[in-house]
């Protein structure tokens, strides 16, 4: 058991969370209610990690994020190290493939707050701050929820980009999918099928999580 | 006008086109009326400041809402204003009390709550205070959403539709509540409706919108019975809208008389129409008057033949073909009892008078749009017949 790519992997799944629990509710919301010239190009964007497969969103992220792009010149002039197989690289395509797993779940909740409710809430004079915090998280929780399990468990989950970007380093970019991997690769099956076993648990309790939470809030709002 | 009040001026060519000036004064209450997508909807959120408009000027109490012209557009919070929603609008995760008292963030904690209270109480919700809107009807709902729109002390009321989502038996009881509501209050209130008999029961004045465009403003009753154009009258419900000439306007006694398939009709003295012009005359149905053989002198009767018969409820609804069968018929209602005493049905003939204070004159226009006519509901009527 590579506790350290468990850890790794918690940690990478802790931050890619974090990042993308604020932005996937900015862009939940404005893709949930704004129209603007474009929109379907922006969603569609959004929705391209789900389908396009890890290797090739790996390799665009490793010629977008290299040293001789002007994002990897950028981070290098600022830091003086490289983006690519360090853990802020795994973070930064971590983020990116797990978009439409933060946004869509969030955009999804917030449609589902009506128009003349959100407009009672402005009629009621709550500034926007209360809106969000009072009206619209409670009433789109569900989905935040959502968006929060997939992501986390996505990570935790995720191979093949991760390989590509981030490579196969000990204690910097080896995250326990790489090390399953890995142990198979040694013909290590025990420490594959324990690991295997433990992301696995975990997954399914994230899953379990967010079925159980959402059919609670569901029934409350229903009651 | 004074400055006291809500003066609404609102121009633009789309997406929704507008054509609109309003005025309700504190202690007033003005209904916007006008069939679907006529944009009464659209007038009310722009009030509210909840859509844009291209050009306009929304003031109250001489505090300028809106200005386009001056940069000025306030939000809805700033405007202070109550808002009652079709479908209320009510927060689905709070009870009835937390809704209101969200719309009290203003005050202290403390106050916050015992404020929610009374106001519930005042529209007779009190022990429903810790209910979710899900477990409350839809008269329960609307008296909470009336409280939460009260709780700001409000500039303005404005209710959009709010009688829409209820049956009619709720729907009475709450008329009754509003119109006591409303005796309290010393704001303006603007009420939209597409009911023209919502707009007579409550409204001081009203407005009658189509394709957004205000087209006549006044008190209801006026005008319905004095609609100032046949645009106006085919939208207030009247059926009985006929083109005629004038043929002289006589000062003792005060009438115009007006010639109309043949018969010289008497009307209440309208000078604004020339002797010699063709003009568009209407009379609600109600004042019209089924004769017996003794009344047969009365002003402004008419032979004619009863070419429909229909039931409805207590009463009988009559079509009654004058100079001829093949012409557009004139219609009215009697009481049913009246009708079957009379022996009146299809085919025989009856003589009807007119009353003279009814015979409404308007513009020659035969302009009007064709549609299905509903009674008492804002549509568009059938055209004008001669």
């Amino acid at each position: 058991m590579d506790r350290d790519a468990l850890i790794l992997s918690l940690q990478l799944a802790g931050w890619t969370v974090l990042v993308l629990l604020p932005l996937g509710i900015v862009l939940g919301r404005v893709l949930a209610w704004r129209r603007f010239r474009g929109k379907a190009v922006v969603e569609a964007s959004l929705a391209l990690p789900l389908v396009l497969p890890p290797t090739v969103l790996g390799y665009y992220l490793l010629v977008a994020l290299g040293s001789a792009s002007p994002l990897g010149q950028l981070y290098e002039s600022i830091t003086g190290g490289q983006l690519v197989f360090t853990f802020g690289g795994l973070l930064v395509a971590s983020i990116v493939f797990n978009l439409p797993f933060a946004i869509q779940p969030m955009q999804r909740a917030f449609e589902g707050v009506s128009r003349e409710v959100r407009d009672a809430a402005a009629c009621c004079g709550l500034t926007r701050w209360r809106t969000l915090w009072r009206i619209e998280l409670p009433l789109a929780w569900p989905g935040v929820i959502s968006a929060i399990v997939l992501t986390f468990a996505h990570t935790l989950g995720e191979f093949g980009v991760v390989l590509m970007v981030g490579g196969n380093i000990p204690g910097e970019t080896r995250t326990i999918a790489v090390a399953i991997y890995d142990r198979v690769q040694a013909f290590d099956e025990q420490g594959a099928a324990i690991m295997s076993a433990t992301l696995l648990v975990v997954c399914l309790v994230a899953i379990g999580a967010t079925f159980f939470t959402g059919s609670r809030i569901g029934r409350r709002q229903h009651e | 006008m004074s400055e006291r009040g809500l003066r609404v001026r609102l121009q633009q060519d789309s997406p929704i086109p507008l054509d609109v000036e309003l005025e309700c004064a504190p202690q007033e209450m003005l209904a916007l009326v006008g069939p679907s997508g006529s944009g009464k909807s659209t007038v009310l959120r722009a009030i509210a400041g909840l859509t844009r408009v291209a050009k306009g000027d929304v003031e109250c109490n001489g505090v300028p809402w809106l200005a386009v012209d001056r940069g000025i557009d306030l939000s809805p919070r700033q405007r202070r204003i109550g808002f009652v929603f079709q479908h209320y609008g009510l927060f689905p995760h709070l009870t009835a009390l937390a809704n209101v008292m969200e719309s009290l963030v203003d005050v202290s904690r403390g106050e916050r709550e015992r404020r929610a209270r009374d106001l519930l109480a005042r529209v007779h919700l009190d022990g429903l205070e810790q209910r979710l809107p899900a477990a409350l009807s839809g008269g329960q709902q609307q008296r909470v959403a009336v409280a939460r729109a009260l709780a700001r002390e409000p500039n303005v009321l404005l209710l959009d539709e709010p009688f829409a989502a209820v049956d009619r038996a709720t729907r009475e009881r709450l008329y009754t509540e509003l119109a006591e509501l409303r005796r309290e209050l010393s704001i303006p209130v603007v009420l939209v409706t597409h009911d023209l008999d919502e707009a007579l029961m409550l409204a001081d004045r009203m407005s009658v919108l189509y394709r957004g465009r205000t087209l006549q403003t006044g008190v209801p009753f006026e005008v319905v019975a004095r609609p100032s154009t046949v645009q106006v009258a085919q939208l207030v419900g009247l059926k009985n809208v006929f083109r005629a000439g004038v043929v002289a306007h006589n000062m003792d006694p005060k009438e115009t008389v007006i010639e109309w398939r043949r018969h010289r009709l008497r009307a209440r003295l309208q000078t604004d129409f020339p002797e010699g012009s063709q003009i568009t005359w209407a009379i609600s149905q109600g004042q019209i008057v089924l004769l017996g053989s003794a009344q047969a002198v009365a002003v402004n009767t008419l032979p004619g033949t009863v070419l429909q018969y229909v039931r409805l409820g207590n009463n009988a609804a009559l079509a009654i073909a004058i100079g001829g069968v093949d012409r557009p018929p004139v219609f009215m209602t009697v009481p049913l009892h009246e009708a079957r005493e009379r022996g009146i049905e299809r085919g025989c003939d009856v003589c009807i008078a007119l009353r003279a204070e009814a015979i409404h004159l308007m513009p020659a226009d035969s302009k009007a749009d064709e549609g299905p006519q509903k009674h008492r509901r804002m549509q568009p009527a059938s055209d004008v017949a001669a």
